[in-house]
């Protein structure tokens, strides 16, 4: 045997397959015991999610003929006439999607000065005390985490049907995001600029106004615009509970089977919010490269 | 003239009309800085007139509000303790069931519309529309649509969370396919791998991690949202919720807040202990 490619002695070869074994099947065991985890963890979750899978099957030509019975009626022959059938009430759908889009637009301000306030008494750097901090953080944790539609529910309760219940919902919802994210963005100034602008003799005000306020402004839009791209469409949502805005003939028309109403309704609202998307993150592109992270 | 007066002793206007050039600002910029401020005022005062907004309204709303608050105090459990803990638990189990079935349905879609899988165009085109119109119905409107279909229960809830979950999960995961080297994969196709072996062994062990993360995310996320999907009919905690705000037994309604607060808190605690040690502190972009 002259040539062929060197080899390792047997008892070395072995040695590392065997060891080269034991890896794989350390890998191996623990993938198992992965899904068996989730295996155990799924089968004790369907006991409580009542899951029924020969109810979907009996259900499953009926989730696509739904699909199918959405669909508009569209001949050929006469488009037009098909289309007006179809989008017989455009007009009122219109002026309830304009609703939607101002509910989005007073709750993104009214969250927008409650955070820029309360984010200067939580940012680490510029907060007057610990116990200040502390509590508008914990103040900021609960408006960010129970649901806006639970706030909604609660302001429809308390204001009556309508969109000011909704306004307040994703208003006190936008305040916990938004007062979080503004507060990182507080943190992360440099504080040379105001420290210049103090030791020049400027007061407090003048220092957040020259010295913090012009790092932050493009980051603070930024993010209030991706939050009034995330609030258009939880303002089409609140109306489900009455709190406004296109989301109650939504709710009628799925709730009564109106189908063709409900596509009608579904294409209006995913249209209304691409636009807003595309025409708000053209002008986040401009303002600053800011990392999307909600 | 003394130009050692300097400092102190020379008149502001002086300083200013010196370094008038540095100072003067182009007349776009002095538009936006007015107009914009205007523009938002003018448009929160048509917002206001449209919507029909009354401040009327606010002085009673508030106080009614002030009266739930205090009816909140002490929260109370009403004696239906082992009914909320049974929704609670569904609510965990719409969002796991929701969460790892959206995960199964999306890996394959995931692989159709990623670039470096699928060299089909047109297949590809289809299935990332597919995806954009999943994502763009809201997780709400789907547990409407299965209700109607599968009837009230959790297990609309379920289905909810899954189909919504693949739209979002199915362009996630093409991203983060499309984000893979190629060269484990060459190197499995050069040695005599076929194209499966080389997705397999080339391109997922390099995903799954990041996936595995991405997994765990969403579930922290879909706890969240099984909490208010029972507000219509599609099982959970949400349902109790509408239920005891609906009948202003709002002790029991502070007493739920409180559960979901405290479960949201532990399930974020937990998944974020595990979506550490998988993929060490990197944050996710959805």
């Amino acid at each position: 045997m002259s040539t062929g490619l060197p080899t390792l002695p047997q008892h070395r070869l072995d040695h590392l397959l065997a060891s080269y074994g034991r890896d794989v099947a350390r890998r191996r065991r623990q993938s198992l015991a992965v899904l068996g985890v989730l295996v155990v963890l799924a089968i004790i979750a369907s006991r409580y999610g009542e899951v029924d899978l020969r109810n979907l099957f009996h259900h499953l030509a009926g989730l696509t003929s739904y699909f199918g019975r959405i669909m508009p009626k569209l001949r050929a022959d006469h488009l037009t006439g098909d289309i007006a059938d179809w989008y017989w009430n455009a007009l009122g759908w219109l002026k309830l999607l304009f609703d939607t889009v101002l509910i989005a637009y007073l709750a993104t301000l009214a969250g927008t000065i409650g955070a820029g306030l309360f984010a200067c008494l939580a940012a680490e750097n510029l907060a007057p005390n610990n116990a200040v901090r502390w509590g508008v953080k914990r103040l900021l944790e609960f408006c960010r985490t129970v649901p806006d539609l639970v706030f909604a529910l609660l302001f429809v309760a308390a204001f009556g049907l309508g969109p000011l219940a909704g306004v307040l919902a994703i208003g006190i919802h936008s305040f916990g995001t938004l007062g979080k994210q503004f507060t990182e963005v507080l943190e992360n100034i440099d504080m040379n600029p105001v420290e210049g602008v103090r030791s020049a003799g400027g007061r407090f005000v003048d220092a957040v106004r020259f010295g913090a306020l012009p790092q932050v402004l493009p980051n603070l839009a930024s993010y209030t615009l991706l939050r009034f791209e995330i609030n258009v469409r939880a303002s089409s949502i609140v109306g489900f509970v009455g709190a406004g805005g296109i989301g109650q003939d939504l709710f009628v028309a799925i709730r009564k089977f109106y189908y063709t109403d409900v596509s009608a309704i579904l294409l209006m609202i995913i249209v209304a919010v691409s636009v807003m998307d595309i025409v708000t993150e053209r002008i986040r592109h401009r303002l600053s490269p800011v990392e999307k992270s909600a | 003239m003394n130009a050692r007066r300097g400092a102190f002793g020379e008149d502001a206007a002086v300083v200013l009309a010196r370094h008038q050039a540095l100072l003067a600002k182009p007349w776009q910029r002095r538009v936006a800085e007015i107009g914009g401020p205007i523009g938002i005022i003018a448009l929160t005062v048509f917002a206001v007139w449209w919507l029909d907004i009354s401040f009327a309204q606010i002085g009673p709303g508030l106080t009614q509000l002030g009266k739930f608050i205090a009816l909140m105090i002490p929260p109370s459990t009403g004696g239906h303790l082992r009914l909320f803990l049974k929704a609670m638990a569904e609510t965990l189990a719409i969002a796991f069931l929701g969460t790892l079935v959206a995960a199964l349905l999306a890996m394959p879609l995931a692989l159709l519309a990623a670039q470096n899988t699928t060299p089909s165009g047109v297949l590809r085109f289809a299935v990332r529309r597919l995806l954009d119109i999943i994502r763009g119905i809201d997780t709400l409107i789907w547990a409407l649509v299965f209700v109607g279909v599968v009837g009230l229960g959790p297990f609309a809830g379920i289905l909810a969370i899954a189909v919504s979950d693949t739209g979002s999960f199915g362009k996630l995961f093409s991203e983060a396919l499309e984000a893979t080297r190629a060269r484990e994969r060459e190197t499995i196709v050069a040695s005599g791998g076929n194209r499966w072996m080389g997705i397999r062994f080339g391109l997922l062990p390099q995903v799954l991690p990041i996936i595995a993360g991405m997994i765990l995310y969403f579930f922290e996320s879909n706890t969240r949202s099984a909490t208010i999907i029972g507000i219509v009919g599609a099982g959970g905690i949400g349902l109790q919720l509408s239920e005891q705000i609906r009948t202003y037994d709002f002790d029991q309604v502070a007493f739920i807040v409180l559960m979901i607060l405290v479960t949201v808190a532990v399930i974020d605690w937990i998944s974020g202990k595990l979506r550490f040690a998988i993929i060490g502190r990197r944050p996710i972009a959805t």
